[in-house]
């Protein structure tokens, strides 16, 4: 692990019970174990959703992919749902072929897409 | 292959897995590759470095643009120095993981290239060598 903390840093806005991060540029390791952690103590803190935008995302390797399989499963134990929005097509044919699927966790084609999923529920 | 130019990377931080996936896409556009060939070899480039590091505790990539008779092709050569692999066929089955993946890191690699080979001897090291060729290359049967 290196210090360069800071650079690449994502941040993560809320929309009332909504937290929304867009991840606009490639992420070290390290920047997106801290995504995970700013992502999960929000969700604890209150959230019902959590929509992570990777449309900005070139590549999703099994690392990538596990971070956010884990997102989903602990904003899940915390009631709350984690929506994947904007997946490249390049990505995912690349993680299909690599025998990854990202189990466990739900796509929307856009972020707007996600948020109408949100909006859905709320309606209930 | 006197025109190979071999360019050579350390791997030995997160922030340097970053650098080698983005000199693998400058070369794999360079070289004529498509959105989702330079997708594949970035990731399987990303996957290989990873374990460079975690597992072999640092080395370097070697990245080389290359040619056959169809076409352009990236050849990336992983070194490591580390404790080396005791087992190669376990460790490129799926849910193998020491480390921190999903236990897919190898074997997702070797399904994104064309060619691929692992030396490593337990105590002596690890290299890693995998070759994509852009789609107009692809007659050379896989």
């Amino acid at each position: 692990m290196t210090a360069e903390a800071g650079a690449g840093r994502v941040s993560v806005l809320r929309m009332g019970d909504i937290l929304i991060a867009a991840i606009q540029q490639e992420l070290t390791d390290e920047s997106a174990l801290a995504l995970q952690q700013d992502l999960t103590e929000m969700a604890a803190a209150g959230a019902r959703g959590v929509v992570i935008e990777i449309s900005g995302v070139e590549i999703v390797d099994s690392f990538l992919a596990r971070v956010l399989s884990e997102i989903a499963a602990a904003t899940n134990m915390l009631a709350g749902r984690t929506v994947v929005a904007g997946m490249r097509p390049s990505v995912a044919i690349t993680l299909v072929e690599m025998g990854l699927g990202l189990r466990g966790l739900e796509t929307a084609r856009s972020l707007e897409d996600a948020m109408a999923v949100f909006r859905g529920q709320a309606g209930r | 292959m006197s025109r190979d130019e071999v360019t050579r990377l350390e791997i030995g931080s997160d922030v340097q897995i970053a650098g080698a996936r983005q000199a693998v896409r400058q070369a794999a556009v360079a070289a004529g590759f498509s959105l989702v060939e330079q997708t594949k070899i970035v990731t399987a480039a990303s996957e290989l470095a990873r374990n460079t590091l975690v597992h072999g505790g640092g080395g370097h990539m070697e990245l080389a643009v290359v040619e056959n008779s169809g076409g352009h092709g990236i050849r990336l050569t992983f070194t490591d120095d580390g404790p080396g692999i005791p087992d190669v066929d376990v460790a490129l089955s799926d849910g193998y993981s020491t480390g921190n993946g999903l236990g897919l890191g190898l074997g997702g690699a070797r399904r994104l290239v064309q060619d691929f080979t692992i030396e490593s001897r337990p105590g002596g090291g690890t290299t890693v060598t995998a070759v994509a060729w852009s789609r107009m290359a692809q007659r050379v049967p896989r």
